[in-house]
């Protein structure tokens, strides 16, 4: 659908983005946050897909023209259990030296080799939890060698009371091998943590009861994306809040960055996907940011959004009861 | 996903059912001193809801619904709507009760879907049953009972968070996914479009407690001095210092939608205006209801996951019928009245019709009882099921001991 630009006769902008073809899914997508995951390979003339429709995931492959190539569903491991359970999300993990995909459900943590052929291992989450407690707040790290599947648990951090919404890393600046990340919850808490021997928690931001569903950490700063519609960009070293959007009229269901460029992404179940530009002041090192596009995917309940490749020049949308994937490029 | 879905799930489908229900009835009412004996009439009427409102609100049988579950399938969820609707001398054919269901879902369907907030869903619970109050005025005793779940409902669901709201969201949506059966009613009124999917508008009042779109705030501390950027010609930027002397910069985008402030909160109290509309009766006696059976669901591959659903799991679910169920207490009829039957379509030709031109996709099959491998059980249950069928006289379920083990005991 045409966006909204266009209605405007005042506005200079000039379409930026247009549908290009979509990708047909085996199952519509789930009405979950964060559900369309993206890993480009660009050596390979290849971009992968993931979207969780419930019971099961579907990994797919698609060439830059968006025609499909191969598709593979992947389901939870079976165990005891009343119901059927559901997968609450697929995602890739872009490590140094090797990429696995990793899926995510009440049961447990299921990591694959990045094509989802082989399941390399598998955590259990405690079947005693009540069915409230199953979702402590507790982050679990792992030790991934470069190859194989001797995956050790290695830490579990206590930060956050409720269940955990969303995870976001990146290389901190300056240190080689160390990683700033950022993990946020239901009740809106974000904590800002530093790898090393063991993670240490750098900030603590608190939250102001809404859920945070999605946040990306871009140069120190900290996008998160809330219940409300809204979105905050937090300097990550101290937690201040710099930035208040007023994004969405509905809850945000996923943010995603473009690293070269400082492009982010915002997507809401208001069937609205915005794209800005984030950036730091030359003269003061302040955050600034700028509105560049929206997107009004009609009668949508959008669910997942990804930028499709690191420049921010393509993405795709994801959206309940969409059995496609929606994708949008540069004019 | 949520464990507490339930409560939420089965009022909502249940005020609906009660909605389409009164207005089949009333459709067909006939006045009483005319009325032939098979034909229905006020009367008639006001006594079938009264069962079915007493039924469902039956103290042993919320409490189970109150407990902390997953949600069962749809066909486990259906099989107690049957039932429900049969609690009174009104019979369906399998054709209008299928047209029913599908109705009841789309209905609330697209009322979760609509909620400004996730938390909202409580208050078109609240609507539902502030209606089914007014269908129950002269029997105080329903009345009570209604109230005593208003009670439980704002006990439970007044000490949840937003995040646990949101989870409930999900797992209805998870629920309805791939349903898209067109509703005439939604169709005329453009809230469906023509391919059975939901018109999401993008203008009206934001959620209680959400901005209207558009506006950026900059929050910079006052020892850091900012030059602006130049503004491109769509930017407008004014600037406001707080007590704080912090600098507050405000920055308007082109959002692409048409929102504006929520004037009011809706009431969560035993009597209030809701504000919403959601979830309030959208029939009348001069909209009859149909639905569209073609191009409902071209996706058969989500559908057919749940006809292979293991073993254990029908088991799971007939024991979490029998418990429902068994705590449900059906009027013995008195005397030799036959059950009037309701169509639901306008003649007896198109209910025909409808059951043998529906779908396959769309079939909802009862459960298949075999699955158990308990004999014991298994006749316990097929008992249960039995009442089921429509050709026979529904007996009283026993009073004591509610329970399966209760009964079985009792074989």
């Amino acid at each position: 659908m045409v966006a909204a630009d266009s209605e405007g006769p005042k506005d200079p902008g000039i379409r930026m983005f247009r549908r290009e073809r979509s990708i047909p899914l085996q199952g519509s997508a789930a009405a979950l946050c964060n559900n369309l995951s993206v890993l480009q390979l660009p050596a390979r003339n290849l971009t992968l897909f993931g979207v969780v429709h419930g019971p099961s995931a579907q990994v797919l492959s698609a060439a830059p023209d968006g025609v499909p190539l191969a598709q593979r569903q992947l389901h939870v491991k079976e165990g005891a259990g009343v119901s059927a359970p559901h997968i609450t999300q697929v995602h890739w993990c872009v490590l140094p030296f090797r990429v696995l995909l990793v899926l995510t459900s009440h049961r447990g943590i299921q990591m694959y080799e990045s094509d989802g052929s082989i399941m390399v291992y598998w955590h259990a989450l405690d079947s005693g939890d009540a069915p409230s407690g199953t979702w402590s707040g507790r982050v679990l790290v792992f030790d991934i060698p470069a190859k194989g599947p001797n995956i050790v648990l290695s830490e579990e951090l206590a930060g956050h009371q409720t269940p955990i919404t969303d995870i976001a890393t990146e290389p901190a600046q300056g240190q080689d091998g160390v990683a700033d990340m950022v993990t946020a919850d239901d009740s809106g808490s974000l904590c800002v943590w530093r790898s090393g021997p063991e993670f240490t928690l750098l900030t603590r931001i608190p939250g102001f009861g809404v859920p945070c569903s999605s946040v990306q950490l871009w140069q120190g700063i900290v996008a998160a994306g809330y219940g409300n519609g809204q979105v905050h960009l937090y300097e990550a070293t101290t937690g201040t809040l710099n930035i208040q959007i007023n994004a969405h009229a509905r809850a945000i269901c996923a943010l995603n960055l473009a690293p070269e460029v400082g492009k982010l992404l915002s997507a809401a179940e208001d069937t609205f996907v915005h794209i800005w530009k984030l950036s730091r002041s030359p003269q003061n090192g302040c955050i600034e940011v700028e509105h560049c596009h929206s997107e009004c995917v009609s009668d949508t309940q959008v669910c997942g959004a990804q930028f499709c490749d690191p420049s921010g020049s393509s993405f795709a949308v994801t959206g309940y009861d969409l059995t496609e994937i929606l994708r949008f490029g540069s004019v | 996903m949520s464990v507490r879905t339930l409560p939420l799930l089965f009022l909502n489908l249940g005020g609906e059912m009660l909605y389409i229900l009164d207005q089949r009835l009333r459709a067909q009412n006939i006045p009483g001193d005319k009325a032939r004996k098979d034909e229905w009439t006020e009367v008639d009427r006001k006594r079938v809801l009264n069962d079915i409102i007493m039924t469902m609100f039956n103290r042993k049988f919320m409490e189970e619904l109150f407990k902390p579950q997953e949600l069962y399938s749809k066909k486990a969820l259906r099989t107690i709507y049957d039932r429900l609707a049969h609690a009174s001398i009104m019979r369906l054919n399998q054709a209008s009760m299928d047209k029913l269901y599908d109705l009841m879902t789309m209905a609330f369907k697209y009322q979760v879907l609509l909620c400004p907030r996730p938390k909202d869903v409580l208050l078109v619970t609240f609507n539902h049953l502030d209606a089914i109050k007014g269908f129950i005025q002269d029997s105080p005793t329903i009345l009570h009972q209604v109230d005593e779940t208003f009670r439980q409902l704002t006990e439970v669901y007044g000490a949840i968070s937003a995040g646990e709201f949101q989870l409930i969201r999900q797992t209805l949506l998870l629920f309805f996914q791939d349903l898209h059966i067109r509703v005439s009613i939604f169709l005329k009124d453009r809230v469906q479009n023509s391919n059975g999917r939901f018109v999401l508008p993008v203008s009206g009042p934001v959620p209680w407690g959400t901005e209207v779109p558009g506006l950026i705030r900059i929050r910079k501390p006052s020892d850091h001095p900012c030059l602006e950027t130049v503004p491109r010609c769509h930017t407008l930027y004014f600037r406001m210092f707080n007590s704080k002397g912090e600098e507050v910069k405000k920055i308007e985008f082109k959002h692409g939608g048409n929102y504006v402030t929520a004037h009011k909160e809706g009431s969560f109290e035993l009597y209030g205006d809701r504000v919403l509309k959601l979830g309030t009766n959208m029939y009348s006696v001069s909209r009859p209801v149909e639905t569209h059976m073609s191009g409902a669901s071209k996706n058969l591959a989500s559908r057919t996951q749940e006809s292979i659903a293991p073993n254990p799991l029908a088991k799971e679910e007939l024991n979490f019928l029998a418990r429902l169920m068994g705590g449900m207490e059906i009027k013995k009829p008195s005397g030799p009245e036959p059950g009037f039957r309701l169509n639901l379509f306008t003649t007896d030709e198109e209910e025909e019709h409808a059951a043998l031109s529906r779908p396959e996709e769309l079939s909802y099959e009862v459960i298949n009882i075999q699955a158990t491998q308990d004999q014991q059980q298994n006749e316990e249950l097929a008992r249960i099921m039995g009442e089921l069928q429509i050709t026979e006289q529904p007996r009283q379920s026993t009073t004591k001991g509610d329970d399966l083990l209760a009964m079985m005991d009792e074989l």
